[in-house]
């Protein structure tokens, strides 16, 4: 895991020491709320319905046990004992007061936390896969860049004040785990023939009212050059992005409206001018890096365990989240371990303080003292010893965190919706507790396979709806909450946007809406297919004919 | 209005050029874009140095060929949220321009740190604002993370030259 030098500790410290002076110019009056609001954003501050929000970042998803304690403590005594995590590798704090930030922020510090750019219109928390590090498809541990781009996009001087929102995820893999083609730059590593380093650079790709797939503008980019094309693309797109409409102010509409062909054309010209400059990535900095994300000490063992497969074979439940949930590893004898963060009893991503201390005990006790967070809102521990993955499986289960719901219809991502955000137009977090309800069977779930269901409370589409197998977006409808359904959506290696399948569906309906469209799926489903490869095979009007067969009574 | 370069108010020569007046034979004028173009030969031959104002959606590429004309060009941020003049000062650098680069406008004076980075020389602030309250944001880091327009040394060579030392 990386570590603080000194250089990054005094950063920090100083960045919690000018925003506790920005705070202090709020309270006595010397800023406005308008001057004040977009300093307190650089830094993950939003006012939202009813509190101040604290959005804390977990860099490329990475974190520890003691850096996890420190969340449950700031979750006791800052918010009502729960933290939220979200979609981007961040963590959520509700209620904390203006006046406790700063200190809040200083506490993070000590363990090597921020909130820096977590939200605003700058470079955000950059995002890797979760699996890093541990899994066999990876051609390099993207963690390693993803902390080179954070570091340069750390209150990069030019670059923190843009049109809009700008969001960097890394990957390793052809499997995307990080919504990849979805940010705004989506970096795939890759080796050349001769072996060397180099990225895939995909541009303009995002979310939000206007969903885009990112397009490739560059196959490789030499290790050394990412900053300065990182850079190159920032300074076209902060100088000629839209800055007269918010809603068309982020690069995917720039890449749109000017061609990609041209943009490149742009891009490389700014590229060629700066890129043999201090801008290159030294070898000195990549390697001293690479070092904290060495491999743990892992032990040589053997490829089957002898006690874990007896143990399989014994108790179906444990065998069941050894399906749903565990991962092979690339080290032989181990495995990645996923957390489900969707239980019966919280919203999803949601965990408690307590969770939090004693996931922290697990993770040291069984995965090297590494945490990792998902863009699925769930957790992961990477390296966990096969022969021990019954006793941690027991042992989550005594704090009500085995559910083996990875990849299933109830294994949502949901945004805050209503019960929290001042732009929502509908609850998301009580129709996501009614879809866990009626799918609670988990014998049907594994028969459904995997299935994403993501809902988002408005078109800004935080819950990720666009690229849901099935997508829920609330609507407002004469002031009722409605929601409309998409479907064939996806956020991985297939990248889709939904489309919507007909007219939306009022609260009280909209879980039956979604049940039929399963069990149609069931009906229809040819052998080992996903929900989201039958849609494809047969195209949205018999889904359709089937969720509104009124439509077709009348047009008979 | 008071005129801050580095750490200091200092006195400001410039005035700005209403496009109907005309040009004074001594220069030290600021001119708008639209002027230039309209007069840019009677500009060119002015034996006085002259300056122009971009707003923060003319870019400088717009006077690429004329750079050598001006002794000063000024940026304008409409709003402090608008960041396209960062991009513009880097730009002007590269272009080779070699002149003072002025932001004027709206700025927050914890930006101050930012505009410096980038290569603004000065800054226009407001009547009875201090030069020791601007300069708080420019001394809140030690050290920066990236290289930018300015000659600061950031955190990756300065773990280059503690390698170095200790070896
Ligand atoms: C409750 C406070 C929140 C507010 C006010 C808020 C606001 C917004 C807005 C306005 C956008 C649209 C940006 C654009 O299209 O330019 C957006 C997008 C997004 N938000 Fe949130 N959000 C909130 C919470 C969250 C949470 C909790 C998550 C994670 C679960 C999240 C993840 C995202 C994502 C992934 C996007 C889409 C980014 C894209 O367009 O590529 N947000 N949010
Ligand atoms: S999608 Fe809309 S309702 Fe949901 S959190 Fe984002 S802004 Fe709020």
């Amino acid at each position: 895991m990386y570590r603080y030098d000194e250089f990054d500790r005094k950063f920090v410290n100083e960045r919690v020491a000018e925003f506790r002076g920005q705070v202090a110019r709020r309270m006595s009056g010397e800023l406005s709320e308008e001057e004040f609001r977009p300093l307190r954003l650089m830094n993950g501050l939003y006012l939202q319905l009813h509190a101040y929000m604290l959005r804390v970042a977990i860099p490329y998803g990475t974190f520890s046990a003691e850096q996890m304690r420190k969340l449950a403590q700031i979750a006791r005594t800052y918010d009502r004992g729960y933290g939220h995590f979200t979609t981007r590798q961040n963590i959520q704090f509700n209620w904390p007061k203006l006046e406790d930030v700063p200190n809040l922020l200083a506490e993070l510090a000590d363990v090597e936390m921020h909130a820096i750019q977590t939200s605003g219109n700058c470079i955000r928390n950059v995002t890797a896969d979760p699996y890093a590090g541990a899994i066999v498809d990876e051609v390099d541990d993207s963690r390693i860049w993803a902390e080179i781009v954070r570091q340069w996009s750390t209150l990069h001087p030019e670059f923190t004040f843009l049109g809009r929102k700008f969001k960097i995820a890394v990957s390793a893999s052809d499997y995307d785990r990080a919504v990849v083609r979805f940010h705004d730059i989506g970096l795939f590593i890759k080796k050349n023939d001769a072996g060397e380093t180099g990225f895939e650079v995909w541009i303009g790709g995002g979310l939000g009212r206007t969903p885009m797939i990112g397009k490739i503008s560059n196959e490789f980019v030499p290790a050394e050059d990412l900053l300065s094309y990182l850079e190159a693309v920032l300074r076209v797109y902060n100088m000629n992005g839209r800055r007269d409409n918010k809603y068309k102010a982020r690069i995917k509409i720039l890449v749109h409206e000017t061609g990609l062909d041209e943009l490149r054309a742009q891009i490389d010209a700014e590229w060629a001018a700066i890129k043999d400059s201090a801008l290159k990535v030294p070898e000195y900095e990549i390697e001293r890096i690479r070092v904290y994300f060495a491999p743990p000490p892992f032990e040589t063992l053997n490829a089957v365990d002898r006690g874990f497969e007896t143990k399989k074979f014994e108790n179906p439940e444990f065998s069941r989240w050894v399906n749903g949930n565990v991962v092979a590893h690339k080290q032989v004898g181990y495995a990645i371990v996923n957390i489900s963060l969707k239980t019966d009893d919280l919203p999803p991503g949601d965990i408690t303080a307590d969770q939090m201390d004693n996931l922290a005990d697990l993770a040291e006790n069984y995965s090297f003292d590494e945490i990792r967070a998902t863009h699925e809102q769930n957790l992961v521990f990477a390296h966990v010893k096969q022969s021990e993955l019954f006793e941690l499986w027991r042992e989550l289960g005594e704090i009500g965190l085995a559910m083996p719901n990875i990849g299933k219809v109830t294994d949502m991502i949901v945004c805050p919706g209503l019960d929290y955000c001042g732009l929502a137009n509908t609850r998301s977090i009580p129709v996501a507790q009614r879809i866990s309800k009626r799918y609670a069977d988990l014998d049907q779930q594994f028969d459904l396979g995997e299935l994403k269901l993501k809902i988002s409370g408005c078109i800004n589409a935080c819950g990720h709806h666009h690229v849901g197998h099935i997508g829920l977006l609330g609507v407002d409808r004469r002031g009722e909450e409605f929601y409309q359904i998409t479907l064939g959506g996806s956020g991985a290696e297939d990248a889709a946007i939904g489309s919507i399948i007909g007219p939306a569906f009022s609260s009280s309906d909209i879980v039956d809406a979604v049940e039929e469209l399963i069990n149609f799926y069931v009906e229809i489903r040819n052998q080992g297919e996903r929900f989201l490869d039958t849609y494809r095979r047969v195209g949205a009007a018999p889904f359709k004919s089937r969720l509104y067969p009124e439509k077709l009574d009348a047009a008979a | 209005m008071p005129l801050l370069k580095g750490r200091n108010i200092v006195e400001d020569a410039w005035t700005l050029l209403a496009d109907n007046l005309e040009l004074p034979e001594a220069g030290f004028v600021i001119v708008s874009l639209d002027r230039f173009i309209r007069d840019r030969d009677l500009l060119v031959a002015c034996s006085g140095p002259i300056g122009v104002r971009l707003s923060s959606a003319q870019s400088p590429e717009l006077i690429a060929d004329a750079l050598e004309v001006f002794s000063l060009i000024e940026l304008e941020f409409p709003a402090f949220t608008d960041g396209r003049p960062y991009s513009y000062a880097q730009l002007l650098h590269r272009l080779g321009f070699a002149g003072e680069i002025r932001a004027v406008g709206n700025v927050l004076r914890d930006q101050y740190l930012n505009l410096k980075r980038c290569g603004f020389d000065a800054l226009e602030i407001k009547e009875g604002e201090t030069a020791e309250e601007w300069c708080i944001a420019t001394g809140a880091f030690s050290a920066p993370y990236q290289v930018a327009y300015d000659t600061e040394k950031p955190i990756m060579s300065l773990r280059e030259k503690r390698l170095a030392a200790a070896s």
